[in-house]
């Protein structure tokens, strides 16, 4: 099967227009006469929901969390990048989709990009006529920021919790919708699977995580804003609930996955601290602005508790024993290198035993410089926050030693396959947000992902499902569709082959295993040798998954270790396809670094011949190999060029 | 370093509930207080034991799911901090710990130390929101806000709904958590068409769901891990209060 | 009439009734304080107020009605605003840590019902003479003037050598006295700061002034009231200043 992208072709700055005039309009008396299920209530959802509701559509939407402000859509620190150009520093929507297919290193489809550069002052509009407190200047008007990957001032942030604001913006345009009754909402409550009938997306199976109930819902259309995967590594700045089973369900029901190798490590988190650590937290990019990258010169230097390497102090380290490595390998760039690179940098001085830190993953965010350029006070100023929040998690000051950071996974550029209209390759299946692959190639530049949420949600979708609605018509559903039983009972039986498995191994064991595997060999640097040998691996994890996992407690009762295990289950599944994804792609872009394919220097080398498209995995299987379709993506507007920090 | 810990256990909302002991061996200083029960919850999983029931979700403070009583203290009682980001540095070897769920009859229990905190929701849902339709927005700089306006309006809006100052109210009251919605919408010209009828159906809903009043104690101020100041609940009491002088009814 | 029901059974509503019934009580104590403190201009001062206060009986009497209807008033919105906070916690805390609440915003339900005694006995004391050895009270003297005899029934009643009592019974009565002018202090200090917040007088800028006004208040009540029975007792104030 060939995927069509859908795009209008011609002239991309009326592209959208012209699309929005052809698509087909439901007349607004029509509109109560469809419902539509939203799955997420993040950015994407909460929004989609909430416009879908304003428009008349009968919606009803799901989340797994206690209420749908909790979405980890608000724990996005930065900001929102828009094309406002308030700075006067020539922005523009092209410098804004350019900067976004560059920083994907050309892996996104112009279209969509063109669309969501156009879309970004909408939203921030939209947000502030909502309340959304953004930052300000001294004179009432939006303050901006710069972020990694550009050269303009185009961020609008507030504090530290953009997400947050934005979230909680969308959530209250949500409950406003909730109030007037045309969005039902249903919290608690996890999407299992997705029903298909007669070829298009009409319904889903949920469980009830308080009573266990499993339940089916028909509609004439479902969206899917499930957020991303790299909770697949175990490790990661998502939130603990975040996982894959959402998309994973709609790929066994024929939806694609696409780009699945695309994850993105953000260079500043804290670094691990032992074996029973359960997250990783990010610290605000920002830091690098002022502080400086460093490790010890001398191996025996780095203090690694797993290794028994007591190593020295960094107080005690002097200049001419420390290297920064950033500031030596990327002259130009220095500490301010994109997020991949630094990233990649990172592993490597660590992988040569010069990473400081609990099991030696760990380079030092030094700010000596900056307390004497800037006086404590200032930087206090900037960073107060960021150094409260390390010190609570390490018990060590950023006044007195230097941080330690290391990079974290934190957002997955792969998801669903999707057209222009944000539709998947079944019909009646639109997918939003993280969940989605559409908007950021290879590689995400700070900012963009609360832009894409909220495009997609407010602007994008709205108009889109429409298009299909009204082609299909109002049509009749039904729970009482051979699809709805059985989809129900295959949920059932999991969950009861789940719980009657009374294995030795806990939940978290499985996961903790799979995520370190993944790390390793499918993470910042990857190989062929790795990636094959990690092919090997996941089955039998799987496997021993299935015959020794311990899910104590019942199917009918509040169960949290249930709900982990049915996750679990699906990224053991999903695993396989991001690996294989990865070995498949022999280049390197983005966040997708291979080694045989680097430059003499061992910057990462893009194929753009043979790898310029979009890999998307159609599901065969449980122990199946997937097949691969492609859509070539072609580049009008936009040069490609290699990119460089040196 | 080892711990006592006394934890609720409880089955449902109708389930009478009772205290049950654990040793917590072996704490690292460096974990977080959720991952220390992560550990003694594994410990339970392989025996066959149902775990302690706890909300958590993004563990770094700012989706509002975790919370419940540590010795008495909301969130363990630091400085704007979150129980998922209180660390186990805090406590010393042969601690004994009382872990109890948020208590309030808005809050019923849904399972050991996870309350149901859905009247919230339903609080926002009566009016937290400016009544702005989709795409019908201005420019976004068209109307400017003073920068101490907006950032006293981001003081409120910073709220994470976790229900820390319902806890430690001695009232159960939830007028610091619908006092911040109410003084983050009402202070910016955005919110004002609203801003009196808003603040009657609020509040309305407010008392409906069962919460307390307000004695003035600035419990939910002191153990807010977002430090929502008091003066918010001022502002929504002369906010109803002028909302009845004008003669407007919601 | 509907919204103004609906909003006097807010939580809210019910917090500004108390506020503002508080607010009328609480002038009422200062009034009342500046008046007596007169004692310590002598006798004839003291006396020649409470005769002009006596003068006007229908305002007088309007007053007491007034005072009583607010101390119903700020009672009854109490009482409903404690069962309240009593439902919204129907279970409590094995262990409950207070952070930043004080003694007095603690004991505000114990204090205010002790006030109430001390209300009911100091009418008794001073006004109904119920339980004063020799209340001697107002009266038309021949030349037409009304004559009181309030600064000597100050002395008479906190005076340990008043005959018909035992000074262990007047150094009881002063103890009360007090015991009662703190709890007041306290009552009223965090009762005129909560006010400011009830009824919406909150500015950031205005917190610490606000405070300390309440603050101020209560030691200045503490203080002036607590000077009388004291300055009775030292014989600072006494039967021989009077005549």
């Amino acid at each position: 099967m060939t995927l069509q992208s859908n795009a209008p072709g011609g002239d991309i700055e009326t592209a959208w227009d012209r699309h929005r005039f052809d698509m087909k309009v439901v007349n607004p008396a029509n509109k109560r006469k469809y419902t539509v299920i939203v799955v997420g209530t993040g950015l994407a959802g909460a929004s989609a929901a909430a416009t879908m509701g304003e428009l008349g559509y009968n919606v009803l939407n799901f989340c797994f969390q206690d209420s749908p402000r909790r979405a980890h859509s608000i724990a996005a620190q930065g900001g929102i990048n828009a094309a406002k150009n308030y700075q006067g520093d020539a922005d523009s929507v092209f410098r804004l989709f350019y900067d976004t297919i560059k920083g994907g290193d050309f892996r996104a489809r112009e279209e969509n990009v063109y669309r969501l550069a156009q879309i970004s002052n909408n939203i921030i509009d939209q947000a502030v006529a909502q309340g959304v407190p953004f930052a300000r200047e001294y004179g009432g008007l939006l303050g901006n920021r710069s972020f990694g990957g550009a050269l303009v001032s185009r961020t609008f942030y507030s504090q530290g919790q953009t997400g947050q604001q934005l979230l909680l913006g969308a959530y209250q345009a949500l409950s406003r919708q909730i109030q007037a009754g045309t969005v039902k909402i249903f919290p608690r409550t996890e999407m299992q699977d997705l029903v298909v009938h007669d070829g298009h997306a009409r319904g889903i199976i949920t469980r009830h995580l308080v009573t266990g109930k499993i339940e089916r819902w028909a509609a004439d259309a479902v969206v899917l804003a499930t957020g991303g995967y790299v909770n697949v590594y175990f490790l990661s700045t998502n939130a603990m609930g975040s996982n894959v089973t959402a998309t994973w369900r709609a790929t066994r029901r024929g939806a694609y996955f696409a780009n699945p190798c695309y994850t993105q490590i953000h260079p500043t988190c804290i670094p691990v601290s032992g074996g029973y650590q359960s997250k990783l937290t990010l610290m605000s990019e920002s830091l690098r602005n002022d502080g400086r990258v460093w490790v010890p010169k001398n191996a025996e230097d780095a203090w690694n508790a797993k290794a028994a390497k007591v190593g020295r102090h960094p107080g005690d380290i002097p200049e001419s024993d420390r290297d920064y490595y950033l500031e030596r390998r990327y002259p130009t760039f220095g500490n301010l290198v994109p997020r991949d690179v630094a990233s990649r940098n990172a592993k490597l001085v660590c992988d040569a035993g010069h990473g400081v830190s609990f099991e030696g993953n760990g380079v030092y965010l030094d700010f000596a410089d900056a307390y004497e350029r800037l006086g404590r006070k200032e930087v206090g100023e900037r960073y107060g926050n960021l150094f409260d929040m390390y010190q609570r998690i390490t018990g060590e000051s950023a006044y007195e030693q230097p941080m330690r950071i290391y990079p974290a996974p934190h957002y997955a550029m792969g998801g669903l396959w999707v057209d222009y209209n944000l539709q998947s390759n079944v019909p009646g299946l639109f997918v939003l947000g993280e969940a989605n692959f559409s908007d950021h190639g290879a590689n995400r530049l700070g900012a963009s992902a609360l832009m894409q949420g909220l495009s997609d949600g407010y602007f994008v979708l709205p108009y889109t499902i429409g298009h299909y609605l009204g082609i299909q018509g109002p049509r009749k559903s039904s729970t009482d569709w051979g699809e709805f039983a059985q989809a129900e009972e295959q949920v059932t039986d999991r969950i009861n082959k789940l719980l009657s498995i009374k294995g030795k191994r806990t939940v978290d064991s499985f996961h903790r295993e799979l995520g370190l595997e993944l790390w390793n060999n499918c993470g910042m640097a990857r190989n062929r040798h790795d990636l094959t040998t990690l092919l090997g691996r996941i089955p039998e994890i799987r496997a021993e998954f299935w015959e020794n996992v311990s899910v104590p407690g019942s199917a009918g009762d509040l169960n949290q270790t249930l709900e982990r295990a049915g996750r679990v289950a699906d990224f053991l599944e999903f695993a396989e396809v991001m690996a294989l994804d990865a070995r498949q792609r022999e280049e390197s872009c983005g966040g997708h670094f291979r080694v045989e394919h680097a430059t003499e220097e061992g910057e990462a080398r893009r194929d753009d011949v043979n790898f310029r498209y979009v890999a998307a995995w159609e599901y065969q299987g449980v122990d199946q190999k997937p097949t691969m379709h492609k859509e070539q993506l072609e580049f009008r507007y936009v040069k490609l060029t290699q990119r460089s920090y040196k | 370093m080892n711990l006592t810990l006394h934890v609720w256990r409880q089955k449902g909302p109708s389930d009478v509930g009772q205290f049950q002991t654990f040793q917590a061996t072996g704490v690292s200083k460096d974990q977080s207080f959720l991952e220390m029960l992560d550990v003694v919850n594994d410990k339970l999983e392989l025996a066959g034991k149902d775990p302690i029931v706890f909300e958590h979700d993004c563990r770094e403070g700012i989706c509002g799911c975790c919370g419940f009583m540590v010795n008495g203290k909301a969130h363990g009682g630091q400085p704007e901090t979150t129980v998922c980001q209180l660390h186990m540095r805090s406590f010393s070897d042969g601690d004994e710990l009382i872990i109890e769920p948020w208590r309030s009859a808005a809050f019923p229990v849904v399972k050991d130390l996870m309350v149901d905190r859905s009247a919230f929701d339903r609080i926002v849902q009566a009016g937290g929101y400016v009544s702005v339709r989709t795409g019908s927005a201005q420019d976004a700089n068209a109307i400017p806000i003073s920068k101490e306006i907006a950032d006293r309006a981001f003081d409120s809006a910073a709220c994470i709904g976790c229900g820390a100052c319902v806890a430690s109210c001695p009232n159960a009251s939830a007028m610091l958590f619908t006092g911040a919605k109410i003084n983050h919408l009402g202070l910016l010209p955005q919110g004002q068409v609203e801003r009196f009828s808003r603040v009657q159906a609020m509040t309305q809903q407010m008392d409906a769901e069962g919460f307390g009043p307000c004695s003035n104690h600035e419990e939910c101020e002191a153990y807010c891990p977002k430090g929502i100041p008091v003066e918010v609940i001022g502002r929504m009491n002369g906010d109803l209060l002028k909302a009845q002088l004008r003669g407007r009814d919601s | 009439m509907n919204w103004f029901m609906r909003f006097a059974k807010s939580t809210i509503g019910l917090k500004i009734t108390m506020a503002i019934s508080g607010l009328v009580l609480f002038a009422f104590v200062i009034g009342h304080m500046v008046g007596n403190l007169q004692v310590f201009l002598g006798a004839s001062a003291l006396n020649h107020y409470a005769a002009f206060l006596q003068s006007e009986q229908l305002l007088l009497w309007i007053a007491r009605i007034v005072l009583l209807v607010l101390v119903v008033v700020h009672i009854w919105s109490s009482v409903v605003l404690t069962l309240r906070a009593k439902v919204a916690r129907p279970q409590g805390y094995r262990k409950w840590q207070s952070k930043a609440s004080t003694y007095a915003s603690r004991t505000m339900r114990v204090s205010g019902p002790i006030l109430l005694l001390f209300i009911i006995f100091h009418l008794l004391h001073l006004t109904i003479g119920s339980v004063h050895p020799d209340l001697q009270h107002c009266a038309v003297q021949a030349s037409g003037d009304l004559q009181c005899f309030a600064y000597q029934n100050v002395s008479a009643a906190f005076s340990l050598s008043t005959a018909g009592t035992t000074a262990a019974i007047q150094g009881g009565i002063v103890a009360f006295y007090i015991v009662a002018m703190l709890l007041l202090g306290m009552h009223l200090g965090h009762g005129a700061y909560s006010m400011f917040r009830t009824l919406g007088l909150t500015n950031p800028r205005y917190d610490k002034m606000a405070r300390a006004f309440a603050t101020a208040v209560a030691v200045i009540i503490v203080v002036g009231n607590c000077s009388i029975p004291l300055a009775v007792l030292t014989g600072l104030v006494g039967q021989a200043g009077g005549h």
